[in-house]
């Protein structure tokens, strides 16, 4: 990373630990959530966006994972913490058995089999036969977890609200970092190259079953950890916190955050949680429409999406600077890299 | 027992005449333009909803029903040119992130506009056919559902206007280069899937009862249905409506109840599709390396 | 020197109980000399927004208020959010509700998980999650939740109340059940399972559900006539009522239709599903259902009609939320004036826990509010009443408290 960029990434994890203390415990709940779907669409953004497998039912791992916490801490008492390992580890085995039978599916179809699992899961959730386990449709109800005994003895001024941002930050900070690693090195060189030409791919060498499938489990693992850091924070699963419209609504916010953009999931998290809120705000009486005009007025003006805007912003910033430095003279652009 | 089953199976033809007529509109639109429009539904219903205005201002049924079909075109061409023609360019991702803005637009006005009120809608096919298996407007919507279907298949195969739209959905450039004006090629497109759209929504809204969300449930039927029939295969797709209906209703009376009888069918249909995977009836795309 | 003493005490006890001293106003966040500051979440968007009409009923209701003075000259300011039915947007706004808006109570959340979602956070917050928008058995807990109170008769007794008139009416009958496959579906069958007693596993001989994004209900009709039923307990939303009523008509089924309350309005399923085709329709009602001709002259009726007309022209006048939006306002009207000038949130409690034989004219006759510090179900009496072709007529006698 450039000077420059890391001066950028350590100024926003300052900006991000100072805000809890300078926020209501409201506004704190609702950047947790930021960071929780910034999460999730990291996930998405790591299958549809920089391997090119569409999926429409992203929100049935997000739900997995959520009920797997759930059902770890209200059940056997387990520790919050403690739940996202495991709701990872269930959505790495889930997501990459479904990505094994969906290696035969191509575009269209892939996205029926995946909108095909957003759909049924709801219902799975509301099937009498584990009723026992995931409460029906009455759903589970969890507590929020006191910030350690440790740290406000210490005197911070620390509240479960403020607790769970900072544990959910700190989730957050290492999958994106871990995101970042993968993206950037051979395996990520290696999704792109799947997406863009498969059969370039295989034919240099690349296993393309093998990486579409890990793929397919990683994004879903992403996706889990971010479901279940959201149970965590609102307390409450039920079939009807999962159905098709957050499926769709990961999906929305990939494509304005930026596809194939790691900077992509926060904006797209940041819309997708406060948009729907504006969109209530101006008009009551059709506030989805509000919301559908937002979303293709955002897809008309920033194709690339929110993070392409910044990458060209940052990129003429660049440009005038180094024709400034050598007075003038026009300069080639430095090469950008594909990857973010 | 067996009286149960053919029951079943005529109630499931009936829904599944249905999931035809909008799978037949999905099919239309993939045809024209490659892209499954998840707006198609929420187009249908505008459409409905504004044959159900003319009906109340005391026209009678083939007239609105002709006026509602011709505003149902132009609807679609207006959106391909104000709001689809802007973005075809970008990723196909980006253009069904406007589709699903589409739906909440078409789905959140009708709602604000006509209320969520449910609203009969007439059939104009006589009641005294009626019969304990299937309504008559069942039987007759599946009637006017296969018209449809020959009619496309004819103009498809047999008109030059047909041919032009073939081609320009499947080789642009090159159709640009024998003088096919493809921009227009696209707008007809879309113009003739809403104008099935609103066939559709009409023919449903007697059996299902008109109101904001009546396509909902049925655009996801409808895309598998497509899907499983092959997606640039009319007949298929029609074919495809009917299997998941008498399916459906199969497995939930008869096999897994009610509960999960949607989990089950979907799953099914993927089940299919890995070992068709172009679909029971589409063509199988072969690319040469 | 403490014989002066007492008089002096004397004095000073007198003068804090005096009625001046007590008159003085107490608020609670939210409330103020010049408004009262009401929170709701609807869902205006998504599966459920047919519902969304409730809150804007509710709307316009304060907004006459309003007009006509307020409540002891204080303006209604009710802030009401889109939570889509979708729980954790329920409780981002309920948060949003109590922390920031700092609104007095939560008035009508609509939605069973959209509530349970947030029932330990407004119980543990102490504000008053009042009269919410649910027939769930759950809301009547005043010993674990004294915060929450719900309004309508739950879903639960509704069930009991068919299962004892088919008890008493068919001892012998074949029972099958429709349901929504949904928290209210569910209660409403285990109300009627629990009716039934033991009779329950012989009586009913099929149960079939659905989901509210199912196009048609008719395959589940069909499976049921093929049962041998002869009774026919129908809980459904107004679309699936329809086509159900519609469709036992026309495969010439004929059984005993017991329909539930929700699905039961003239207006909004009777009519589109056709009135020779709802003849017999047995339901139980604790509104009045304004396409029922008997109430077309009932003033109560006609004040209700010149209130949408006036204030809510758009909304749809047979549509039974209306209604029920319009009843609820009223019952918060009458908690509002109770509390006088003391606004604070426990006052507000304790004032909805002290309804006494409370008549509101929009219920049926018969029909009175009750609650007290251990009963928090507000409504509990309904009566039955079978639809003759063209208007509801009620029969027995007014069922619970």
């Amino acid at each position: 990373m450039t000077p420059r960029a890391l001066v950028g990434v350590v100024v926003l994890l300052a900006a991000a630990a100072l805000l809890p203390f300078a926020l209501s415990d409201y506004r704190v709940f609702q950047l947790t959530l930021v960071l929780v779907y910034a999460t999730a669409l990291l996930g998405l953004n790591m299958l549809t966006g920089y391997n090119g497998q569409i999926s429409l039912g992203h929100g049935a791992f997000y739900a997995i994972g959520a009920y797997c916490a759930a059902i770890l801490m209200d059940k056997w008492g387990v520790p919050y913490w403690a739940t996202l390992p495991v709701a990872g580890a269930v959505c790495l085995l889930a997501g990459f058995l479904f990505g094994l039978p969906a290696l035969r599916l191509e575009g269209l179809y892939l996205a029926l089999a995946t909108f095909a699992l957003g759909i049924s899961l709801p219902q799975l959730l509301k099937y009498h036969l584990i009723e026992s386990w995931t409460g029906g449709v009455q759903g589970i109800t969890i507590l929020k977890p006191d910030p350690p005994a440790l740290l406000t003895d210490a005197g911070l001024p620390l509240n479960p609200d403020r607790w769970l941002y900072f544990f959910t930050l700190a989730v957050t900070i290492v999958m994106f970092a871990l995101a970042r690693n993968l993206l950037r090195g051979r395996i990520g060189r290696a999704m792109v190259a799947i997406r863009d030409n498969p059969v370039a791919a295989q034919a240099m060498g690349v296993n393309n079953a093998l990486y579409k499938s890990l793929t397919f489990g990683v994004s879903a693992m992403y996706t889990g950890v971010a479901g279940a850091l959201g149970a965590i924070a609102v307390q409450f699963v039920a079939p009807d916190s999962f159905g098709i419209f957050l499926s769709l609504a990961f999906l929305i916010g990939i494509v304005v955050g930026g596809l194939a953009s790691i900077s992509g999931a926060l904006y797209g998290a940041l819309f997708i949680q406060f948009v729907p809120n504006v969109a209530d705000s101006v008009s009551k009486a059709a506030p989805w429409a509000i919301f559908g005009i937002l979303i293709i007025a955002f897809v008309y003006l920033m194709p690339a999406g929110v993070a392409g805007v910044v990458r060209l912003a940052r990129a003429r910033i660049m440009r005038e600077e180094s024709q400034s430095e050598t007075g003038g003279a026009k300069q080639p652009g430095t090469p950008k890299e594909v990857v973010q | 027992m067996s009286e149960a089953i053919v029951h079943q199976v005529f109630a499931g033809l009936a829904t599944g005449g249905i999931y035809a007529s909008l799978a037949l509109a999905l099919v239309m639109i993939y045809q024209a333009t490659h892209l499954v429009n998840f707006a198609q539904g929420e187009m249908a219903m505008f459409c409905t909803y504004i044959g159900w205005s003319l009906l109340q201002t005391g026209l009678g049924y083939w007239p609105a029903f002709l006026l509602t079909v011709a505003v149902g075109f132009v609807l679609g061409v207006l959106i391909e040119r104000i709001v689809i023609r802007p973005i075809e360019r970008t990723s196909v991702l980006s253009v069904v992130v406007v589709f699903i803005g589409l739906l909440a637009i078409l789905n959140s006005v009708a709602g604000w506009i006509f209320t969520y009120t449910i609203k009969p809608f007439p059939s104009p096919f006589p009641e005294s056919l009626a019969n304990p298996l299937m309504s008559p407007h069942e039987l007759g919507s599946i009637l006017v559902t296969l018209v449809m279907l020959a009619l496309l298949y004819l103009f498809f195969r047999f008109t030059p206007l047909g041919l032009a739209m073939r081609a320009a959905a499947q080789n642009p450039e090159s159709s640009r280069l024998v003088g096919i004006r493809v921009g227009w090629m696209l707008a007809l497109g879309w113009g003739l899937a809403s104008a099935i759209g609103a066939v559709a929504g009409m023919m449903v809204a007697p059996v299902v009862y008109l109101d904001p969300n009546m396509m909902g449930g049925i655009l996801l039927y409808a895309f598998a249905a497509a899907l499983l029939g092959g997606i640039d295969n009319p007949l298929g797709a029609v074919l495809g409506g009917f299997i998941m209906g008498v399916l459906e209703n199969l497995l939930g009376a008869f096999v897994i109840g009610n509960d999960l009888k949607l989990a089950v069918a979907l799953v099914l249909i993927v089940g299919v599709l890995l070992v068709r995977p172009s679909g029971l009836f589409g063509t199988v795309h072969v690319s040469r390396v | 020197m403490k014989r002066r003493l007492v008089p002096i005490a004397a004095l000073l006890a007198a003068a804090l109980t005096s009625p001046a001293a007590l008159a003085q106003k107490k608020y609670d966040p939210g409330a103020s000399d010049t408004e009262i500051k009401i929170g709701n979440t609807n869902p205006y968007s998504g599966p459920a927004s047919a519902y969304g009409t409730i809150g804007k009923t509710i709307a316009a209701y304060f907004k006459m208020v309003n007009d006509h003075g307020g409540i002891k000259g204080r303006k209604i300011n009710f802030i009401s959010y889109d939570d889509g039915y979708s729980p954790p947007k329920t409780v981002e706004m309920a948060r949003k509700l109590v922390e920031q808006d700092q609104v007095l109570f939560l008035f009508q959340p609509l939605g069973t998980p959209s509530n349970s979602a947030i029932h330990k956070y407004m119980n543990a917050k102490k504000v008053p999650q009042l009269f919410v928008a649910t027939g769930a058995s759950k809301w009547n807990d005043p010993k674990h939740f004294p915060w929450t109170m719900g309004w309508q008769p739950n879903y639960h007794t509704e069930g009991e109340i068919y299962a004892h008139d088919i008890l008493q009416t068919k001892p012998n009958a074949k029972i099958g059940v429709l349901y929504q496959n949904d928290d209210f579906g569910k209660d409403l069958l285990q109300g009627l399972k629990d009716g039934l007693g033991a009779k329950a596993k012989t009586m009913i001989v099929k149960e079939v559900s659905y989901e509210v994004t199912d196009p048609t209900v008719d395959s589940q009709i069909v499976q049921l006539q093929a049962s041998g039923a002869d009774v026919f307990v129908d809980i459904t939303t107004p679309k699936a009522a329809a086509q159900a009523i519609r469709k036992v008509y026309d495969i010439g089924w004929k059984p005993v239709h017991y329909l539930n309350n929700v699905g039961a309005s003239i207006g909004s399923v009777l009519k589109p599903a056709g009135f020779d085709k709802s003849v017999g329709v047995i339901t139980t009602q604790y509104y009045k259902d304004y396409s029922d001709k008997q109430w077309a002259n009932d003033p109560a009726m006609k004040k209700f009609e010149e209130f949408m007309k006036q204030y809510y022209p758009e909304g749809n006048l047979a549509d039974g939320s209306n209604m029920y939006g319009y009843s609820v306002a009223r019952t918060l009207e009458v908690v509002l004036r109770q509390a006088g000038d003391n606004l604070t949130r426990a006052n507000i409690m304790k004032q909805a826990a002290s309804l006494k034989n409370v008549t509101i004219d929009t219920l049926l006759p018969g029909i009175r509010i009750n609650t007290s510090a251990t009963d928090f179900a507000p409504i509990e009496s309904v009566q039955l009443s079978r639809f003759n072709g063209q208007q509801y007529e009620l029969f027995g006698k007014v069922i619970g408290k």
